[in-house]
């Protein structure tokens, strides 16, 4: 394909998109109040903001496919023509054509029933740019142009035979094929692992600066706009609070709003050395297998080992960290430790006490409790909150000071003894947690296990959130198992990290130490693929 | 919450032969059982608002007391199925995969290979006519309905973290079962429900239609019907009225369930 005539006017810097004064509101209630964006032709443009504060809304207003019920004022100048006030027809036109998207959730954003191939050659059929076959032809292009080559992902596979990141790069190949100017990608590398993100951002990088194709990023990660991003917009409450070319406004950090949202996405906190107590938690050369599908009927079914030979050892009063990417046996590993799945192999203590599941003692059980990282599905929706918080007094059987301990635990949390009378649908995802954190309290264990418990929060209520855990640890003495994929996290918060691959722990030690210096391959992969913002843009 | 315009519709239409039953047990406009040979097949009139049949009874009064039948019969029957099929259904979600799931479930096949309608005749006919034994049939054939329909829903709360907290914090299948999985699916059960009692229903007066019902001189819709039907052309009356009072118990009572489901599925709620 021959570049377009626009092309050639890069250098001059136009004005890709303008937006201004962009007000949306949904059945009256108004959602964006104002957006001015002024987005240059090529390079990425990010918009930053904590969920709720409009950012996909002004995605999808720009596109044209705000739900029903809403309705967009102001202009969103894009090729001279108003977004806003264009008819279905005309903005049909231009989706896939001069506008791509992406998604964030690379699992539902492609039809699972058609082949990749046909799903890339659709976009280039419905705006009739060429014929059938050229347009298989022109997908297969594409497809390697996203890195899908044609030896191991030929047009005729599905989607269900890709990982999350080769899925995502079809959805990439799908907004690219007709060399939009304009690509919106919606957090597009949230819903991935670390080490997926990486090439994901690589390859956006790469198509912006070879096709000269302007991208704006949605994200609620700073790092990655640092990394990302030649200018930047910040939004908060509908509204663009700070705009400007990315390190600059990194490094001035004017708005109060900015500054605390850096503040929170660069917590950290001081972790008192404590002298070496006792063993809460020892796990030894645990096994456990997964049974597969069979592949016909007369052959064995296989197996998957999720967790191999691990052994570990958590101490009263300690944070270790366990990290890994998804299926790499984290959450099996977290499940046999709360005696929810039986081992195959090797041993778990608690306490010099042995958890054999599925019959665990209720004594044992009460000494280690879990928080998850849904805040939405950790809680019955029909039960209120001193009912969802008493549920663990199964366990020990119903105290008589139980509305006193409720009480004390809700305190302990930060919430009012009158919210545990509420039901959980009156709470934020933040607040959930805290009621969560107060589920695993009180019992009094000596363990919690945090299953991604801050993965689900914005930055600065996650900040809140492991402040807290954090006091509630020197109140009680408490131990976390803090299992995580996000390693900025678990530097902060940890004294010991383990790391997991494929069922194995590949490497562990003080967190200092193996972040400053990993050893294993895989732990130095992870660590480079972090983003991270440049120290010396921090204030 | 407004209720859908569905749902009103057939609510009305539900009570209003709900209500007719009622009455039935104080007051109907003639004895139901009382023969007047010299007064048979006579239209809708001021003296019979409805007419009367071929031996005379007056078929606003049958129609009462035969809703009495209908619905005590559809509501027994789909009460069986709840209380067998819903704890069958939930015992199998609680051992997905397992032994006891495949049990339950091949268990339920086995009753759904079978034309249940047929096999209702089958019932009663060995065991002889009778309403108990029709609610009997048809309660049998509810089961595997509700089973199903509650292993399904329960199927995906069991992965929710709230049940894995149920299990940490030692709660046991069966509890974990009634206490977080049984409330959350009720809305499902209640709609079914309503689907299944409509079926029902249709199901007694298919059987006292081939005289298989309550016997007489216990009127019944399907019974009416089948008397009516050599007669369709001298009284057409006869026919339409418990024709009549099938149809709209049957539309409404699905009306009610339609409603139902769009005002208890969240997500349905979320799309309006």
């Amino acid at each position: 394909m021959v570049p377009r005539q626009a092309r050639c006017a890069k250098a001059l810097r136009v004005t890709l998109l303008r937006v201004a004064g962009l007000h949306v509101d949904i059945h009256g209630r108004p959602i964006l109040r104002g957006v001015h964006v002024e987005m240059p032709e090529g390079g990425v443009f990010g918009l930053v903001g904590e969920s709720g504060s409009g950012k996909s809304m002004t995605a999808l207003a720009l596109m044209g496919l705000m739900p029903a019920g809403a309705r967009a004022t102001g202009t969103a100048e894009f090729d001279g023509q108003n977004l806003l006030t264009l008819d279905e027809q005309r903005l049909r036109s231009l989706r896939g054509n001069e506008l791509g998207m992406i998604f964030q959730e690379p699992m539902t954003a492609l039809n699972p029933l058609q082949t990749i191939g046909d799903q890339v050659a659709e976009t280039l059929l419905i705006h009739g740019a060429v014929g059938r076959r050229e347009a298989r032809a022109v997908a297969r292009e594409t497809l390697n142009r996203v890195g899908l080559d044609a030896s191991r992902f030929a047009l005729e596979r599905y989607p269900h035979e890709l990982s999350g990141g080769q899925r995502q790069r079809v959805s990439i190949a799908m907004a690219i094929a007709l060399r939009p100017r304009l690509l919106i990608a919606d957090e597009p590398t949230t819903a991935l692992d670390v080490t997926t993100q990486a090439g994901i951002l690589e390859l956006l990088r790469a198509l912006v600066d070879s096709e000269g194709m302007g991208l704006l990023l949605i994200t609620h990660d700073l790092a990655v706009v640092a990394e990302m991003a030649a200018h930047v917009a910040v939004m908060q409450e509908g509204r663009i609070v700070e705009a400007g070319p990315t390190e600059e406004l990194f490094r001035t950090r004017s708005h109060a709003y900015t500054k605390t949202l850096f503040a929170a996405s660069e917590y950290t906190r001081a972790r008192t050395s404590r002298e070496v107590r006792e063993t809460v938690l020892r796990v030894q050369a645990a096994t456990r297998d997964h049974r597969l599908p069979r592949n016909n009927l007369f052959s064995p079914p296989g197996r998957l080992r999720a967790v191999d030979q691990v052994s570990l050892e958590v101490r009263r009063g300690e944070s270790v960290g366990l990290v890994g990417e998804s299926v790499c046996g984290k959450s099996t590993l977290s499940r046999a430790i709360l005696g929810l799945e039986t081992l195959q192999g090797g041993a778990i203590e608690i306490g010099g006490s042995p958890v054999l599941a599925p019959r665990v003692p209720a004594d044992l059980r009460r000494r280690m409790q879990v928080v998850f990282q849904d805040p939405f599905g950790s809680f019955n929706p029909r039960h209120r909150v001193c009912r969802l918080i008493a549920e663990p007094f199964h366990l020990t059987g119903r105290p008589e000071d139980a509305e006193v301990r409720i009480d004390q635990v809700l305190a302990d949390v930060g919430l009012s003894s009158r919210d545990k009378h509420k039901y959980i649908h009156e709470f934020s995802g933040g607040q959930r947690q805290r009621i969560a954190i107060a589920r695993a309290l009180i019992t009094r264990p000596d363990l919690i296990v945090l299953d991604e418990a801050v993965s689900a929060l914005d930055v600065r209520v996650r900040a809140q959130v492991l402040d807290l855990l954090a006091d509630l640890q020197e109140t009680y003495g408490l131990s976390y198992l803090f299992i995580s994929h996000d390693l900025s996290v678990v530097r902060a918060v940890t004294d010991r990290v383990l790391v997991m691959q494929a069922g194995r722990i590949v490497e562990s030690g003080p967190t200092g130490e193996v972040f400053a210096d990993p050893a294993h391959p895989y732990t130095k992969a992870l660590i480079h693929a972090v983003p991270r913002i440049p120290d010396a843009w921090r204030a | 919450m407004k209720w859908p315009l569905s749902l009103c519709v057939g609510f009305l239409l539900f009570a209003f032969f709900a209500m007719a039953a009622l009455l039935s047990f104080v007051w109907t406009p003639h004895d139901h059982a009382a023969m007047a040979i010299d007064a048979r097949m006579q239209g809708p009139g001021p003296n019979h608002w409805l007419g009367t049949d071929h031996f005379g009874r007056d078929i606003l009064s049958m129609v009462m007391v035969g809703a009495r039948t209908s619905i005590a019969v559809a509501v027994i029957a789909v009460g069986i199925g709840i209380l067998a099929g819903v704890p069958l259904g939930l015992l199998a979600a609680a051992n997905r995969g397992g032994l006891v799931d495949e049990i339950v479930m091949r268990g339920n096949d086995l009753v759904f290979a079978f034309p249940s309608l047929v096999i209702a005749i089958l019932i009663t006919a060995v065991f002889g006519p009778s309403a108990v034994n029709a609610i009997i049939a048809i309660g049998i054939f509810n089961i595997p309905v509700f089973a199903r329909v509650a292993r399904g829903a329960a199927l995906p709360l069991w992965t929710l973290d709230y049940v894995l907290a149920a299990r940490v914090a030692g709660k046991g299948k069966l509890r974990i079962s009634f206490e977080h999985v049984l409330t959350n699916i009720a809305n499902i059960l209640i709609v079914q429900g309503t689907i299944q009692f409509s079926l029902g229903v249709l199901a007694e007066a298919a059987l006292s239609y081939v005289g298989l019902g309550a016997q007489p001189p216990t009127p019944s819709w399907g019974r009416m019907l089948a008397d009516s039907q050599t007669m369709i052309a001298l009284a057409p009356h006869m026919a339409i009225f418990p024709g009549l009072a099938i149809v709209f118990t049957v539309l409404g009572l699905n009306l009610v369930g339609d409603g139902l489901r769009d005002l208890l599925d969240p997500k349905l709620r979320r799309a309006r």
